[in-house]
């Protein structure tokens, strides 16, 4: 007898049982498409390996630049007043709407050997970022950033700001108080900031081609190698592009809530 | 040490604009309704706002001082602070969060630890030590941030609100526990309510504070005796009495009040103005109190009338226009006051 | 990619239809049909052809629509293995130009073609690098150790010309230097706009970009020769429009904007 106890209303379950269909289909498709027997020797195949170990590699480096550089970003937003704080975030946001490749492009123009900084660059550090590995780590970044920050920034204002002055009432300076009561407070935006900005990390392909371009074993990660396959070998590329589905998978299913929300 | 402030600060289009001043041991409350500035003026004093103009003083040493642009800090000031909602940190233990004070100053984590637990034994949570915040109950959580607050040694202790999010039952003794730690505290104790009660309790000095402005400010029975604003006199509109209770008697001074339940030591008691019934000759009736009293003052308050009386207990009294007409009350006349023992509330 | 051709409305040029097939010396069979000379051919069609021939196509679609005032004419540029592989599963292109006879291959053995395909040009490849070739590349062993070089994908016509090009050569150029283009434009633009120190495309696509590139010729021993073949879906809904198209690309108007290009003759 479930009296008292409401029921979930029927329209709602329909619908978002047709979102689920929605997601799952395709899957379910790529998986009805693999020709399981040869997937394991198209995913130890070198440049598939290659592809696997840049692209974990990269995705990790650049969740990793993205913690460290968004979240001072993000603190800033939330809770400095400075003027043109509008356009800054903006600003911080706008490779989100980007074309990944307009992003790639605009990424070249900023650090292409033939760019006043990219030039100065490789003359006084030979540093180049341009189809090399730290290319990539850039282009993943970029596209990757304003995930983790609108995140962190949305955690940081829905954070009473009374705890930060309990804090200092109690004699904390401002580095003290970040480290020891808002970041733990904020733990959850962080961590689901930052599985955002690795999961956007990972999958990044055109910002990527364009900037870092496509070299295997070098700049040619898992999205670039499926595309690569595409039509030359179709089976290996979908043994790849199952591959990314089910790493990113594992780790999204994964995810307790509690570690996502706010206690 | 002592606390001595010149306050003035806006907020928006709402000004604040009082003169405090407490001395080592004493303990000021600034009573006044929501929107008065009590927050404001917690705020100036720990640092969080800066003022417009005056200064604030502590112990002799300027924390705030537009004049010479001097400002300190809130992590600089020696001042605790238990805020309205306690606030502690809920990812913390309620060690940790006691701790944190000491810990931020340089203190190591050991001693900080060990200093913690005395503070929450000497507000009896020492076994609560290990909960998270999430657990403890209103009255422990607000020990908790007082412990909290005491454990940097401060020179200044302030409290918003401590009582108000309790319920009612906690309020009573939690205000009695407070009322004792509150007289261990060496230094000066500013605490804001909208509570005449807390005020009464607790403070030795009472500050009115409305719109920004000090309307009345005095010792606290002062202050409960002599409202000046409608404000005040809403607010205590009650008598209050101190005394010691024995069985159902409680000797308030030199006069006797009779209680309906049993009461033991000190006690507080309350009595409402219009329980106060005021008759020409000795009222009968074994479940009355009655004390002569002689009629200080009658003041139309709306549409009721206060009747100040002095005597062996100084009460108000609250009668219809009628009766005043009827006794032909006015300054200097004899009177009995009685109350009847079930009109009056006593607690700790 | 795609792109639509900007209708041509300066002042009508007086165009003479012409009604022949293929030019004249054509090696594979000509294309035996005739299109209706009529001006009152109306309709809208879709043309897939390969990268290299984005912009002799845009030119000679202009010159088509001006001939056809009623018919409207949309492109779709990429390497000719996508496009290929797009046909297949029914993107409803109507006509095919590929830049090899190997992705022509895969409509006609599936009779996706059935009308033979008509040979419009002839391609080779050249050696692109940065305006002035500040590495003074010469031959094609140069580019063994240069750095990053911009090759097409090895299933882009173009990439596999390289490839047999650089294996001819005896050339061997480290996994870890080359960066592969999705078609030849985008190679290309790795040289224009990357930093690809050299590339190699056709020559056609050399010569539309200028002054952007510098180029090393590769002998004409060693060169690649790349066939140009174009084809009539057989499922198209427009065979007259179609038809139409193929007969102006293989027409002396459509032969000298292709030259006009810099792409060989058929022959």
């Amino acid at each position: 007898m479930s009296r008292g106890r409401r029921r979930p209303p029927v329209a709602a379950l329909a619908a978002a049982a047709v979102a689920v269909a929605f997601f799952a289909l395709p899957l379910v498709g790529l998986l009805q498409r693999a020709d399981w027997r040869a997937l394991p020797d198209d995913l130890t195949r070198p440049a598939a390996l290659d592809a696997m170990r840049l692209s974990l590699v990269a995705s990790l480096a650049a969740t990793a630049a993205t913690v460290v550089f968004g979240t001072p970003l993000a603190w800033v937003l939330a809770r400095v007043p400075i003027p043109g704080r509008g356009l800054v975030r903006g600003l911080v946001l706008l490779p989100m709407v980007l074309p990944p490749v307009v992003g790639g492009v605009a990424l070249l123009s900023a650090f292409s050997l033939g760019s006043p900084l990219g030039g100065w660059l490789h003359d006084t550090f030979g540093l180049q970022l341009t189809y090399r590995p730290a290319g990539v780590v850039v282009a993943e970044t970029f596209v990757a950033m304003p995930f983790y920050v609108i995140t962190v920034e949305a955690g940081l204002r829905s954070l009473d700001p009374r705890f930060e002055e309990v804090a200092a009432g109690l004699g904390a300076g401002p580095v003290t108080t970040f480290r020891r009561v808002t970041l733990p407070m904020i733990a959850p935006s962080v961590a689901a900031g930052a599985v955002l900005a690795w999961a956007r990390a990972l999958g990044e392909f055109g910002a990527t081609i364009t900037f870092a371009g496509n070299i295997v074993g070098r700049t040619q990660t898992l999205p670039l190698a499926v595309y690569q396959r595409l039509e030359s070998d179709r089976d290996a590329a979908v043994a790849l592009s199952l591959l990314l589905l089910g790493v990113s998978f594992a780790v999204l299913a994964g995810l307790r809530d509690r570690w996502l929300v706010r206690r | 040490m002592s606390l001595d402030a010149r306050i003035r600060a806006s907020r928006g289009r709402f000004t604040l604009d009082v003169e405090v001043a407490c001395d080592a041991g004493s303990v000021l409350a600034v009573l006044g309704p929501n929107g008065a500035g009590k927050t404001t003026l917690l705020r100036c004093l720990g640092g969080n706002l800066a003022i417009d103009a005056g200064h604030v003083r502590l112990d002799g040493e300027v924390l705030d001082d537009p004049a010479t642009g001097t400002f300190v800090a809130p992590e600089h000031r020696r001042v605790g602070t238990v805020p309205q909602d306690h606030l502690l940190f809920p990812h913390l233990s309620a060690l940790e969060n006691v701790a944190f004070g000491p810990r931020a100053c340089g203190v190591t984590r050991r001693d900080a630890r060990e200093r913690a637990r005395a503070r929450l034994a000497a507000v009896g949570l020492e076994d609560r030590a290990g909960d998270r915040p999430a657990r403890l109950s209103g009255g422990q959580s607000q020990r908790v941030a007082l412990a909290r607050a005491l454990a940097t040694d401060p020179a200044l202790l302030l409290l918003d609100e401590p009582l108000a999010a309790l319920d009612a039952t906690t309020r009573a003794t939690t205000r009695r526990d407070l009322r004792r730690h509150l007289g261990d505290f060496p230094g000066p104790t500013v605490l804001v309510t909208h509570d005449p009660i807390d005020a009464l309790v607790l403070a030795d000095v009472i500050a009115v504070v409305e719109d920004g402005l000090v309307t009345q400010s005095g010792p606290a029975a002062e202050v409960a005796r002599r409202p000046r604003t409608p404000y005040v006199a809403d607010l205590v509109g009650t008598n209050l009495l101190r005394g010691e209770a024995h069985g159902t008697e409680v000797a308030v001074g030199a006069a006797t009040v009779r209680l309906a339940e049993t009461a033991d030591g000190p006690v507080h008691l309350t009595i409402a103005p219009s329980a106060v019934t005021l008759h020409p000759d000795p009222p009968q009736g074994s479940a009355r109190n009655r004390w002569p009293a002689t009629v200080v003052d009658v003041e139309m308050v709306g549409e009721r009338a206060r009747v100040e009386l002095t005597g062996e207990l100084p009460l108000t009294a609250e009668v219809t226009p009628a009766a005043v007409a009827d006794l032909g009350l006015a300054p200097g006349l004899a009177v009995w006051a009685s109350v009847k023992a079930t009109e009056v509330a006593a607690y700790p | 990619m795609s792109r639509r051709p900007r209708p041509f409305l300066a002042a009508a040029l007086a165009v003479a239809l012409v009604l022949a097939g293929c030019g004249g010396d054509d090696e594979s069979a000509a294309d035996s049909t005739t299109p209706a000379a009529t001006e009152d051919l109306s309709g809208s069609i879709t043309v897939a052809a390969a990268a290299s021939l984005t912009d002799a196509f845009t030119e000679i679609i202009e010159g088509f629509e001006d001939e056809y005032p009623d018919a409207d004419v949309e492109a779709t540029f990429d390497s000719s293995g996508t496009l290929s592989d797009q046909i297949l599963q029914g993107s409803g292109a109507d006509v095919f130009a590929s830049a090899d006879e190997t992705n022509m291959a895969k409509l006609t053995d599936t009779d996706v073609v059935t009308e033979e395909p008509t040979v419009i040009a002839r391609n080779q490849l050249v050696i692109v690098t940065k305006p002035g070739n500040p590495e003074g590349i010469e031959t094609l062993d140069d580019l063994a150790d240069v750095g990053v070089v911009a090759l097409c994908a090895e299933d882009a016509p173009c990439g596999r010309f390289a490839g047999q090009v650089l294996e001819g050569a005896d050339v061997e150029i480290p996994e870890s230097s080359v960066t592969r283009g999705q078609n030849v434009r985008t190679t290309l633009t790795a040289v224009t706009e990357g930093d690809a120190v050299a590339g190699i495309v056709y020559v056609t696509d050399a010569a539309a970009a200028g002054d952007a590139v510098s180029t090393v010729e590769i002998p004409e021993d060693e060169n690649a020769v790349a066939v140009y073949p174009i084809g009539v879906i057989s499922g198209s809904l427009e065979r007259d429009l179609a038809d139409a198209f193929v007969a102006y690309v293989a027409s002396d108007e459509g032969q000298a904007v292709l030259a006009e290009y810099g792409f060989l003759p058929p022959a």
